[in-house]
């Protein structure tokens, strides 16, 4: 008890240190950095913080510079609560979550305190929905959207639904299971056939499910949707079933990188496909900035920088947090102490948003916080990424009317 | 008023059953009580109180961990399976019968104790690391049971929104309400578990521990207290998932994870296994050692490394490394864990300064 009071005491005098000053925006940032899904959260945390400091080097916004209090939640619910208020505590008025069930544990207090949050890539499809959680912003392409373009892309690359087989081969749990609704959805609407294989944690071992994608269901297209290691598993086993890689297109964490070079490099993933909802390589302007940034810093470019998926991802994650902020200050009259609910109607004003080409076309206005919906599907060659179709929405229309129809039950 | 005890002058039933039998002892606790029920939730600033929750809610579920690790001497790697138990019947009830918190809390208790009972058959005829995997089986088990349930789980997203607990017609949901709700079952939960130990089921639990032979020739029914144990331990888990459930305002299997229920082992053997003390200071540790790390290293690290990108991410590693390296240096300075180290300073002052 005495080392309760004795920490409490100390970690009193250590948040007086570091509390708001005038004339500074707080932002509060999750991360992964220790956690199972350290690979991604390391390079997202990273070009998150990097965008921030290229905003305060160009002299903030409006004048006033950007604070990122960064918290590493490790994927756990505990400490993001814990970081959740110590956000609060240093007066955030906007928080960059991380992490599905962290999302999960949070969204009802966000709602109370009014502090808008995104969630790029991860929470709930129902967010997207900005009637149902006012707070909350994915900002992303959801696993639904992510089953819906998914699906549209199938049927460009086979010229047709109608009467082929799509096998869905997915991470057994919550989030791998979200992008079933909408696929069984779509295969009454367009006539396909959907097996689904679910790949049980820890996702390592999948050869029965490749064997039985490629000789005993004879699937036309493959749409996965794996985690952590589980991709490059896949990539390797469906190779070695004698399943084209060209016929396979993966959810958005499934395709970086890192999955590419664990399953042996480009030249062994060729032909293999993901999408994306931010941009991937290297040629955007905004990089070049932080580089020539650092640069004139006298510092050497983080390594994390040439995980370019997950590294955009975070330059998007703040991206988008300081356009808000942006249009927030400005409907203060330039002020910096703006409110929560400010900034939810400046991501709101957020139209035609694309950072130069790496985000799409972004818009949140509207009720849709989702922005659209979009992806790009990214296909791995013998030298790196390269992009396989522009940015896209599919089937927004039948994604939307699901999200209607669920967050209508959740009311009842 | 300050004397210790000397002799044993004890004249009554009442006075020899008394928890805390001297006068020391008693002051001391009513002290705590004013401090964690007046004084905290007065003084104390939100973001505390949010800290304070987190450890009351673990202080629960390593109770219950402690009563089976520690006392009974079996092993469970599937706590927090239990925990979800209790999370998902509370929220099912909570949502669909709209029943209140104090039907829920024991409800969701009482399913995890019934779950508890069937994980624990096993314990019946096998002990150790054998049982250990047994219990890891069923976390996996009860994991996918509730995924792939949509009448439990709510759905495919295997979370279901709870509204937050209300007395009184008070919706309990700022940290303050929330710190008495976690407070009140927190102490009954302490409470019920001193009382555990020192009846006859708890030194049955005690005798199975040290020699199960040796025990059932006393004329104790081994098995039915080894299944007791696991069903007082999975309600104390099933509690604390109600708690995490209507803290955050949402039931979600992904809470759960197996890595959970390593935290709470960790706490009991970091605590001090069998002792209700230890299983406290335990679970403060476990808690609050990574917020205290993270937030020490947040106020320091700036004045040695300047780039704050570089700096978030040698932070978060060196947490592990410190918080690793602390536990690995408390267990080698006393073994026996945390409680014992404290036991070992109270008798030093007990006879201080006439220690020979």
């Amino acid at each position: 008890m005495k080392r309760i009071l004795a920490s409490i005491a100390v970690a009193g005098g250590l948040a007086a240190m570091t509390a708001a000053h005038a004339g500074e925006i707080v932002i509060g940032q999750m991360t992964d950095r220790t956690g199972p899904t350290a690979n991604v959260g390391n390079p997202v945390g990273d070009g998150a913080q990097d965008y921030i400091d290229l905003i305060n080097s160009q002299g903030g916004i409006n004048g006033h510079t950007i604070r990122l209090v960064e918290v590493d939640n490790q994927y756990k619910v505990p400490p993001a609560v814990e970081g959740y208020q110590r956000f609060k505590s240093e007066g955030a008025v906007l928080v960059g979550l991380f992490g599905t069930p962290i999302t999960q544990a949070l969204t009802a207090d966000l709602q109370k305190d009014k502090i808008p949050a995104t969630t790029p890539g991860f929470g709930t499809a129902l967010a997207a929905d900005g009637n149902a959680f006012p707070y909350l912003f994915p900002a992303a392409a959801s696993y639904w959207s992510q089953a819906g373009a998914a699906v549209e892309y199938a049927k460009q690359q086979m010229g047709g639904l109608k009467g082929k087989k799509i096998a869905y081969l997915f991470y057994d749990n919550p989030a791998g299971r979200e992008g079933l609704p909408v696929l069984r959805k779509l295969s009454e609407l367009e006539g396909y056939t959907l097996n689904e294989f679910p790949v049980p944690a820890p996702g390592i071992e999948m050869d029965n499910q490749a064997r039985d994608i490629a000789r005993r269901f004879r699937a036309d297209f493959v749409i996965s949707h794996l985690f952590g290691r589980a991709p490059s598993v896949q990539i390797n086993a469906l190779k070695r079933a004698g399943f084209p890689l060209e016929k396979v297109v993966s959810f958005v964490w499934g395709a970086s990188e890192a999955d590419v070079a664990a399953a042996g490099g480009f030249e062994a993933a060729e032909g293999y496909a993901g999408l994306q909802f931010a941009g991937v390589g290297d040629d955007f302007q905004v990089r070049r900035d932080i580089k020539a940034m650092l640069k004139a810093q006298g510092k050497e470019a983080r390594e994390s920088m040439s995980s370019t998926v997950f590294y955009n991802r975070g330059l998007l994650i703040s991206a988008l947090h300081v356009e808000a902020l942006r249009n927030a200050v400005a409907a203060n009259g330039g002020k910096a102490d703006v409110t929560g609910t400010q900034v939810r109607d400046g991501f709101h004003a957020i139209k035609d948003f694309s950072l130069g080409g790496l985000l799409p076309p972004l818009n949140l206005g509207g009720g849709d916080h989702e922005g659209g919906g979009w992806v790009r599907v990214f296909k791995v060659t013998k030298t790196g990424f390269e992009p396989a179709t522009e940015w896209f929405k599919g089937y927004r229309d039948v994604v939307f009317e699901l999200i209607k129809e669920e967050s209508a039950k959740m009311k009842n | 008023m300050f004397h210790r005890e000397s002799g044993y002058y004890k004249t009554t039933y009442a006075s020899d059953s008394a928890l805390y039998p001297l006068p020391i002892a008693r002051f001391t606790v009513a002290g705590f009580a004013i401090l964690f029920f007046v004084v905290a939730p007065l003084l104390v600033s939100s973001y505390y109180l949010t800290i304070l929750n987190l450890v009351g809610i673990a202080i629960v579920g390593a109770l219950g961990l402690n009563i089976l690790v520690g006392l009974t001497g079996q092993i469970s790697i599937g706590h927090a399976a239990f925990m979800s138990v209790g999370a998902y019947t509370a929220a099912n009830l909570a949502t669909r019968f709209d029943l209140p918190f104090w039907i829920t809390l024991p409800a969701g208790g009482l399913m995890a104790a019934a779950i508890g009972i069937i994980v624990g058959f096993p314990s019946v005829r096998i002990k150790g690391l054998y049982l250990a995997i047994s219990t890891l089986a069923a976390q996996f088990i009860i994991d996918w049971i509730i995924v792939h349930t949509p009448a439990i789980s709510g759905g495919f997203q295997a979370s279901i929104q709870v509204p937050r607990p209300s007395v009184f017609g008070i919706v309990l949901d700022t940290q303050r309400e929330l710190y008495m709700f976690i407070l009140v079952t927190a102490v009954l939960a302490i409470v019920i578990a001193l009382n555990i130990a020192r009846s006859r089921i708890g030194r049955a639990f005690i005798a199975i521990r040290d020699q199960d032979i040796a025990a059932e020739i006393l004329g104790i029914d081994v098995r039915r207290y080894k299944l007791m144990a696991f069903a007082i331990s999975s309600f104390y888990a099933g509690v604390a998932g109600v708690l995490y459930t209507y803290y955050s305002g949402v039931a979600n299997n992904e809470f759960f994870p197996l890595v959970v229920s390593i935290d709470y082992l960790a706490m009991v053997i970091i605590g001090g296994m069998g002792s209700v003390l230890g299983a406290i200071f335990g679970a403060t540790f476990v808690t609050l050692l990574p917020i205290a790390i993270d937030l020490f290293m947040t106020a320091v690290g700036p004045y040695l490394i300047e780039d704050a990108g570089a700096l978030s991410g040698i932070k978060s590693h060196m947490r592990l490394v410190v918080f690793g390296g602390l536990i690995m240096f408390f267990l080698v300075v006393e073994p026996e864990g945390l409680n014992r180290l404290w036991l070992n300073i109270r008798s030093y002052f007990r006879v201080w300064p006439f220690s020979y």
